[in-house]
């Protein structure tokens, strides 16, 4: 799992059925202070994120569990929202 | 499966379910000598490490989620599953 923001929301009215009332949400990948890691990417949510916030998120097979038993065709589900993340100090 | 030490922690309220109960850590990879390899990412710990500790984290959903909740089907990514002695 991976630390992300939620940047924006995703609109496509043409999808696949088992996408039908997903929320595709965009997000930057974090690391662990928070500064930009890698591409934007657009994820499934999972637990009710909004734009703005910290989020953990799934990637691979294992992203389309949440949803069981739909099949959700997904590579990456955010899967909880974070209140905090502590550091070991000087890290 | 990857080297790492955990650097800290992350607490969240709302969580998917299968995450209850588990404690998501925030692991740096590192190289056999000990030094960063830069990456970092959260794992869900199944074998009650510590900040500091070098750990084995596995990368993959069947045995992530097999030991880190007993079970498989979590949606579950990477999870910590032995803390390290020495690596010689």
């Amino acid at each position: 799992m991976q630390l992300a923001r939620v940047l924006g929301t995703v609109v496509a009215t043409v999808k696949t059925d088992s996408l039908e009332g997903r929320k595709l949400l965009v997000i930057q990948p974090l690391d662990a202070r928070y500064a930009s890691k890698g591409q934007p990417m657009v994820a499934i949510d999972s637990v009710g994120a909004g734009v703005g916030e910290i989020v953990f998120w799934c990637r691979g097979r294992e992203a389309s569990f949440p949803f069981l038993p739909s099949q959700v065709p997904s590579d990456c589900t955010i899967v909880g929202i974070v209140d905090s993340v502590f550091l070991q100090k000087g890290e | 499966m990857l080297l790492a030490r955990v650097i800290g922690n992350v607490v969240a309220t709302q969580k998917d379910e299968r995450y209850e109960g588990g404690r998501i850590m925030v692991v740096r990879t590192i190289n056999p000598d000990g030094s960063d390899a830069g990456d970092e990412l959260l794992a869900l710990d199944a074998v009650d490490s510590g900040v500091g500790d070098t750990v084995v984290v596995v990368r993959e959903g069947w045995s992530a989620s097999t030991t880190a909740t007993g079970t498989a089907g979590a949606a579950i990514d990477s999870a910590i599953v032995g803390i390290v002695d020495t690596v010689d």
